[in-house]
């Protein structure tokens, strides 16, 4: 994984601070050289090349750029990516295997859970987070699950439907 | 956007954060659950030279209540395991109606309350719910550990009494006087937005009278707002719609909101009236409708 860093050409540039992590992300073990203000978004889009993790409004509002750390729902526009040293990452890219969709994705095509896809990855992890450890959600407990997502098409309604259906689904294959 | 450059250390132990906040440099900043801090240093309101990352130390992801009654929250202990803390919901309602209204799930799943407490914005819903319940923060330094008392940790917006090589290792609520009632309610245009209004009040019963009561204001002043004359007004006779009234009217004056995005002056106040009122009008039995 190569990263290009600015140089300044002040005496920093000289000495840029790169620390090697190692991590999990969907399964496979890494090594990376990154500089310390490298986000977690930017290590998982741009030093991996997994872009299902979106970059909406890279101010902690939206959640588009939701992943899982050791299990965790959390914004990975707003972590440093150093700090996954040692810690597992799950990116939306972890749900399907080779031959088939996960529930949880499949549940958003059944119930029409998408119009422009954009926050999709974001809510399909938050989903999956809520799910995990409450495999038989109220409505209420979806919509309070995914409140840090945005979505501007205005579309909730399918997607609280999608994350129920795959609730329902998951726990037919339990 | 991205930060600015900085050099980062991720310390084992106390000890060692210690050390390298003494001899970092000038900027240093401590790491919790960055989701202030972070922000800002991709804005560029904040550019630290040094960050120190205690989230590898051991020991500090805790809250527990101690034999005396007191509640301990360490500095790593996240807005989401408050929310979830069956602890709070038996003993502190105050903390326990604020904890699932802090930003947002994603959110709450990194962030801390001693974070909070230390960034002083003057949106942070935790400073004021500490203020009600009376606590304090202790902070551990080359010198030793001190607890300061939160009406004097804040000092201003983003600004507390830490020294530079202090860090924030707990906070600590004392032990009740009495029975604990009270709440935390917050106005946001939606989830995960700062507080238009939020007001929080903690009352300790006994007898029948109030022995200790704290009401403290999110996001209507330049900094959290303790409306100490509306906690007195309470204090020593029954909860009674009287009290209440009184109490309402003078956290309202205590207020010092301004107009902006999120609503006009009159209208902050206003709420700030409404929310002590409902707050406590579902802590006292039968006062709901009167003071409602």
């Amino acid at each position: 994984m190569t990263i290009v860093y600015d140089d300044l050409g002040d005496e920093a540039a000289s000495e840029v601070p790169v620390r090697k992590i190692r991590f999990t992300i969907n399964g496979q073990k890494k090594v990376a050289e990154v500089e310390p203000r490298l986000l977690l978004a930017d290590l998982i889009r741009r030093g991996i090349g997994l872009t299902g993790t979106h970059r909406g409004c890279d101010t902690t509002n939206c959640g588009a750029c939701t992943v899982l750390v050791d299990g965790k729902a959390i914004k990975s526009c707003t972590m440093l990516a150093v700090q996954v040293d040692g810690r597992e990452v799950t990116t939306v890219e972890g749900l399907a295997s080779a031959s088939e969709l996960h529930p949880i994705q499949e549940g958003f095509k059944q119930e029409h859970g998408l119009q422009c896809g954009f926050c999709t990855p974001g809510m399909m992890m938050a989903a999956k987070a809520l799910l995990d450890h409450n495999p038989d959600p109220t409505e209420e407990d979806v919509r309070w699950a995914l409140s840090g997502n945005l979505c501007r098409c205005t579309g909730y309604q399918n997607i609280v439907k999608s994350v129920l259906w795959a609730a329902e689904k998951l726990r037919a294959e339990a | 956007m991205f930060p600015s450059r900085f050099r980062y250390e991720a310390p084992h132990s106390l000890d060692e954060a210690i050390s390298m906040l003494h001899d970092g440099g000038d900027y240093v900043k401590v790491l919790a659950g960055g989701q202030s801090l972070v922000p800002m240093m991709k804005l560029r309101f904040a550019s630290p030279e040094m960050l120190v990352d205690i989230n590898n130390i051991p020991g500090l992801a805790y809250h527990r209540a101690d034999p005396d009654g007191s509640l301990h929250i360490g500095a790593l202990c996240r807005h989401a395991d408050l929310e979830h803390s069956d602890l709070l919901k038996e003993t502190q309602p105050t903390m326990a109606a604020a904890a699932p209204l802090i930003a947002d799930p994603l959110v709450r799943n990194r962030g801390t309350l001693v974070g909070s407490v230390c960034h002083a914005d003057p949106q942070g819903d935790w400073a004021s719910v500490m203020m009600a319940l009376g606590a304090s923060v202790v902070a551990q330094g080359p010198r030793g550990r001190r607890a300061i008392p939160i009406a004097g940790f804040v000092t201003g917006p983003f600004e507390n009494v830490l020294e530079p090589d202090e860090i924030a290792v707990e906070a600590v609520v004392p032990p009740a006087k009495g029975a604990r009632s009270g709440g935390y309610l917050k106005l946001e245009r939606r989830v995960g937005d700062f507080a238009t209004v939020g007001v929080a009040v903690a009352v300790e019963t006994s007898g029948g009278t109030v022995v200790r009561a704290g009401i403290a204001l999110t996001g209507v002043g330049g900094s959290t707002i303790g409306a100490t004359e509306a906690a007195a007004a309470l204090t020593g006779k029954p909860l009674t719609p009287e009290s209440i009234a009184a109490a309402a009217e003078l956290a309202a004056g205590a207020a010092q909101p301004k107009t902006d995005h999120r609503g006009s002056a009159e209208y902050k106040r206003h709420m700030v009236s409404v929310f002590v009122r409902r707050i406590l009008g579902a802590t006292a039995p039968g006062a709901t409708e009167r003071a409602a």
